[in-house]
C-alpha cells in the first residue's frame, strides 16, 4: 500500500487572493518579514496497485488538479 | 422546439433555468439527472444550470465535469447542439475542456451578488443576435469564484476570433478583460457568469435574459 501526498498550488503569476490576504494579515499582526504566501491543498490517500507515480499522475490530470491555473507535486511513500 | 437542463447534486438554478427556457421561448424542457448517460433525443439546447455542485469541493465544477452525462453533452456538442453554462454552469464547461481558461476566486475575495451591466461584446453569435442594436443588458449575477482567467496565448485568440461574447461594464470580480462570458471556437457552446435565467422578466429586474434564449432558439 502505497502512502501518497498530491501537493497543488496555484502557478505563479496566477493571481492567489487567499495568499495575499494571508500575508497581508501576517504583515498587519507585526510579521513584516513575511512576503510571498501562498495557500495551497495537500490531498493525501492509501493506494493499492501498480505504476503509482504514473497513474496518480493521471489522477491529478484528470481530477485533482486543473493544470491551466494549478500546479501539482506529487509524493509517493 | 426542446432543450434540457442538467441537474448535478448541489445544482441549485435548475427549476430557475427550467422556467426561465420554457417562459422565454416555449420550448419543452427536460430535466437531465448527471448519472444519465444518454440526453434526449432531438434537442436545440443544453443548459448546464448554476449552483454549487459536489459542494464546490476541490474546485468549483471539477467533479461534475467527470460525471457521466458530461460524456454525451460533449458528444451533443460535437454534433453542433447549442450548449449554455451559467455560472456553475461555466466553471463545469472549463473544467470539461469545452471552454478555455478557468474561473478563479474573486480578486476582492468576496461573494458578489447584483445586477451588473454587460456590453455585449460579439453580437454576431447564436446566442446574442436578439439584441440587434441593443450594445448593453442587464443581468444578476451572484458568485464567489467567477474571475475569469486565461493564459495571454489563450486570451488573445479569444480577443481575437470574437469568442468574447460578454464583457461586464464595471468589472466585479477581477475577470481578465472584464469578461463575464465566451464560446467556444464553433460558436455553440456559451459559458457566462452571470444569469440570463435570473432575468426573464421585467419583474425580476430585466427581461434581458429572456433574449439570449429566444436568439439560441431561433438559431436552432
Amino acid at each position: 500500500m502505497a502512502k501518497v501526498k498530491v501537493h497543488i498550488f496555484l502557478k505563479p503569476g496566477v493571481l492567489d487572493v487567499q495568499g495575499k490576504a494571508v500575508e497581508g494579515a501576517l504583515n498587519g499582526l507585526g510579521w513584516t518579514g513575511v512576503s510571498e504566501a501562498r495557500v495551497g491543498k495537500l490531498i493525501q490517500f492509501d493506494y493499492a496497485g501498480d505504476d503509482v507515480e504514473a497513474e496518480v499522475k493521471k489522477m491529478c490530470d484528470t481530477l485533482l488538479a486543473n493544470t491551466v491555473i494549478e500546479s501539482y507535486r506529487i509524493e509517493v511513500e | 422546439m426542446s432543450a434540457a437542463v442538467i441537474v448535478f447534486p448541489g445544482s441549485n438554478c435548475d427549476r430557475d433555468c427550467k422556467v426561465a427556457v420554457e417562459r422565454s421561448t416555449g420550448a419543452r424542457v427536460d430535466m437531465v439527472w448527471h448519472q444519465d448517460t444518454t440526453l434526449p433525443e432531438g434537442l436545440d439546447l443544453i443548459v448546464l444550470p448554476g449552483g454549487f455542485s459536489y459542494g464546490d469541493y476541490l474546485r468549483c465544477g471539477a467533479m461534475a465535469a467527470q460525471s457521466p452525462i458530461m460524456q454525451a453533452v460533449k458528444k451533443a456538442a460535437d454534433d453542433g447542439v447549442a450548449v449554455v453554462g451559467i455560472c456553475n454552469g461555466f466553471q463545469i464547461l472549463c473544467e470539461a475542456g469545452m471552454l478555455p481558461g478557468a474561473l478563479l476566486r474573486n480578486a476582492g475575495l468576496k461573494y458578489v451578488c447584483k445586477l451588473v451591466s454587460l456590453e455585449v461584446a460579439n453580437p454576431n453569435t447564436r446566442f446574442t443576435a436578439g439584441y440587434q442594436d441593443q450594445t448593453e443588458v442587464i443581468m444578476t449575477q451572484g458568485n464567489g469564484d467567477g474571475n475569469f482567467f486565461a493564459d495571454a496565448e489563450t486570451l488573445a485568440r479569444l480577443e481575437g476570433e470574437g469568442q468574447v461574447v460578454f464583457r461586464y461594464v464595471d468589472n466585479p470580480n477581477g475577470s481578465v478583460n472584464s469578461i463575464a462570458g465566451i464560446q467556444n471556437a464553433r460558436g455553440n457552446v456559451l459559458g457566462m457568469m452571470p444569469h440570463p435565467d435570473r432575468a426573464f422578466e421585467a419583474e425580476l429586474g430585466s427581461a434581458d435574459g429572456a433574449t439570449l434564449f429566444r436568439s439560441v432558439l431561433d438559431a436552432a
